[in-house]
């Protein structure tokens, strides 16, 4: 059974591009899909899609047998805590004017009491924090911080803390390293993998690193100009009959 | 080296304004403490046997053409005039953020309607409308505050709106929908702390255009009415004696100066205090 089904989506900007056209797939649960492309080819469009920020033109997008596509942002609240996002600027992600803590509580605030969380216990506002911020190797007393006082990868780790506050079923990670250095990248990664054996989540994750999604994902998918021109399980990706943009897509990397 | 002088003066000069500041600040609140605890006359409080008083102990800036001491009507008229502005400037204030917070983060057309409401208030000039006011509801410092009010409100609107206009794009906000945080919610947790710290700024800038505002009304007898201890009326009153007894017009003339010029330097303390490009450094 899928987790969130995608059928013919389509969207095209004002001006009269098409930036999605016919997207299809599913992801299951506890599964890692990975989508591919360069930049400006839709993925961080296709992620607002799917997080209804924007809406679609056409198709449906359905959560969990729900259909969540242009739904009013009333009715579609209860849903979200479902779908969460970790996105590519991680200091934009976070409020400058905030603390740590208060950027950490919001999704909890909205959905603590509908939620019965399996693997984290709130009993107060900074235990909750700290159990959050150990989730993702972090020291608990950064809860106190302002975002301009912690490094690229610490801020990414929080908002990575953010999104799995309230163990929601997919997490959308739209280039969720690539403002990191490399050795961030890799630990990140090394960190998200791990979240999700252990909280059961499904991933969608967008990349342009053909290698971190190979490495992330179980299942394959690779778009260019807002077409997904390829869609394989992550061991056939040097089978010979790949996609001749896939296979470009490759012989990049080597 | 030309790098660390130019710290070390700019420290300087920051540390004379906040000297200046705090004098200025001690200063009244010493002539406060003088007035009510040692003096304590009543403002309005008429003795026509000691009319024209000069500067005594008893009196320390002597007294007026009714035999009232003038230092304390001074300071009472802190309270009016400071406290009418203050009162105005909150009410402005409170008025004009959540609607431009409102008009800045629904945009389309809810921006464009209250936008174009700030637009007609603004293009009547701030003096007009209280005369206009006083000619409609009758003199008095209520109407002159609702005047106040009633201009003020659009600059708070406008600064509100072009503050979340730049932050509302930004990936945050976007977060906050994603974590399913309210709108108004967004509006007051996510948005507010962008907008506190420039309300803060104009509005002291402002303190002391305001009370200008309410000192010359009053002047003209459109705002306090005697025997009001308000600054403005006080010069009014002591028009016809400013040849025998300078005195009189000079001192709530100078306390005027003295306010104004006060919540001019706070204005300047406070804009270098949130200063925006610390933030971008950071």
């Amino acid at each position: 059974m899928s987790l969130l089904e995608v059928k013919n989506v389509c969207k095209t900007y004002d001006s009269g591009a098409a930036v999605l056209q016919d997207i299809n797939f599913t992801i299951g649960k506890k599964q890692c899909v990975g989508l591919v492309g360069e930049s400006g080819c839709g993925k961080s469009t296709l992620a607002r899609c799917l997080l209804n920020i924007e809406p679609i033109d056409r198709g449906s997008i359905v959560l969990g047998g729900t259909p969540l596509h242009n739904k009013k942002e009333r009715s579609l609240r209860p849903y979200r805590r479902h779908i969460q996002a970790v996105l590519q600027n991680p200091s934009a992600a976070l409020n400058p004017k905030l603390k740590i803590i208060d950027s950490l509580m919001d999704p909890y605030l909205q959905f603590g009491e509908q939620t019965e969380l399996k693997h984290f216990r709130y009993t107060n506002k900074q235990d909750f924090a700290s159990q959050l911020l150990e989730a993702v190797e972090l020291p608990a007393e950064l809860a106190d911080r302002y975002p301009h006082e912690l490094s690229g990868g610490q801020k990414q780790r929080v908002t990575i803390a953010r999104a799995i506050s309230i163990e929601p079923a997919i997490i959308i990670l739209d280039e969720p390293t690539s403002s990191l250095d490399v050795l961030s990248q890799a630990s990140v990664l090394r960190l998200l993998d791990g979240l999700r054996e252990q909280l059961g989540l499904s991933y969608l994750f967008i990349s342009h690193d053909l290698a971190a999604v190979h490495m992330m994902s179980q299942h394959m998918m690779v778009m260019r100009d807002g077409v997904i021109v390829d869609q394989f399980d992550k061991e056939e990706l040097f089978a010979a009959d790949r996609h001749p943009y896939t296979q470009e897509l490759i012989s990049m990397f080597e | 080296m030309e790098i660390a002088h130019a710290i070390s003066t700019s420290s300087n000069r920051r540390l004379w304004k906040t000297a200046a500041l705090l004098c200025m600040l001690i200063l009244p609140l010493a002539a406060v403490l003088y007035a009510f605890l040692v003096l304590k006359y009543d403002p309005a409080l008429v003795n026509l046997t000691e009319r024209l008083l000069p500067v005594s102990l008893e009196h320390p800036l002597g007294t007026d053409h009714l035999g009232r001491d003038v230092l304390t009507r001074l300071l009472h008229g802190f309270k009016q005039t400071v406290g009418y502005g203050l009162i105005a400037l909150l009410a402005a204030v409170v008025i004009g953020v959540p609607i431009g917070l409102l008009a800045g983060f629904k945009g389309g057309l809810t921006d464009r309607i209250l936008m174009r409401i700030a637009d007609a208030f603004l293009s009547f000039p701030d003096t007009i409308v209280a005369i206009v006011l006083a000619g409609l509801l009758g003199a008095g410092i209520e109407n002159l505050l609702l005047a106040i009010v009633v201009v003020k409100w659009v600059s708070y609107a406008r600064l509100a709106r072009s503050t979340v206009l730049t932050e509302r794009r930004k990936d945050y906000i976007m977060m906050a929908r994603i974590n399913g945080v309210r709108t108004g919610r967004i509006m007051t947790k996510h948005l507010f702390p962008h907008i506190i710290g420039h309300v803060l700024v104009l509005a002291s800038l402002d303190l002391g255009k305001i009370i200008l505002l309410i000192s010359s009304l009053s002047y003209i007898g459109l705002g306090a009415q005697p025997p009001a201890p308000e600054w403005g009326a006080m010069l009014n009153e002591a028009r016809p004696y400013f040849h025998s007894n300078a005195s009189l017009m000079i001192s709530p003339g100078l306390m005027i100066v003295f306010v104004v010029l006060l919540s001019n330097l706070l204005g300047d303390y406070l804009r270098d205090t949130f200063d925006v490009k610390k933030e971008v450094q950071s």
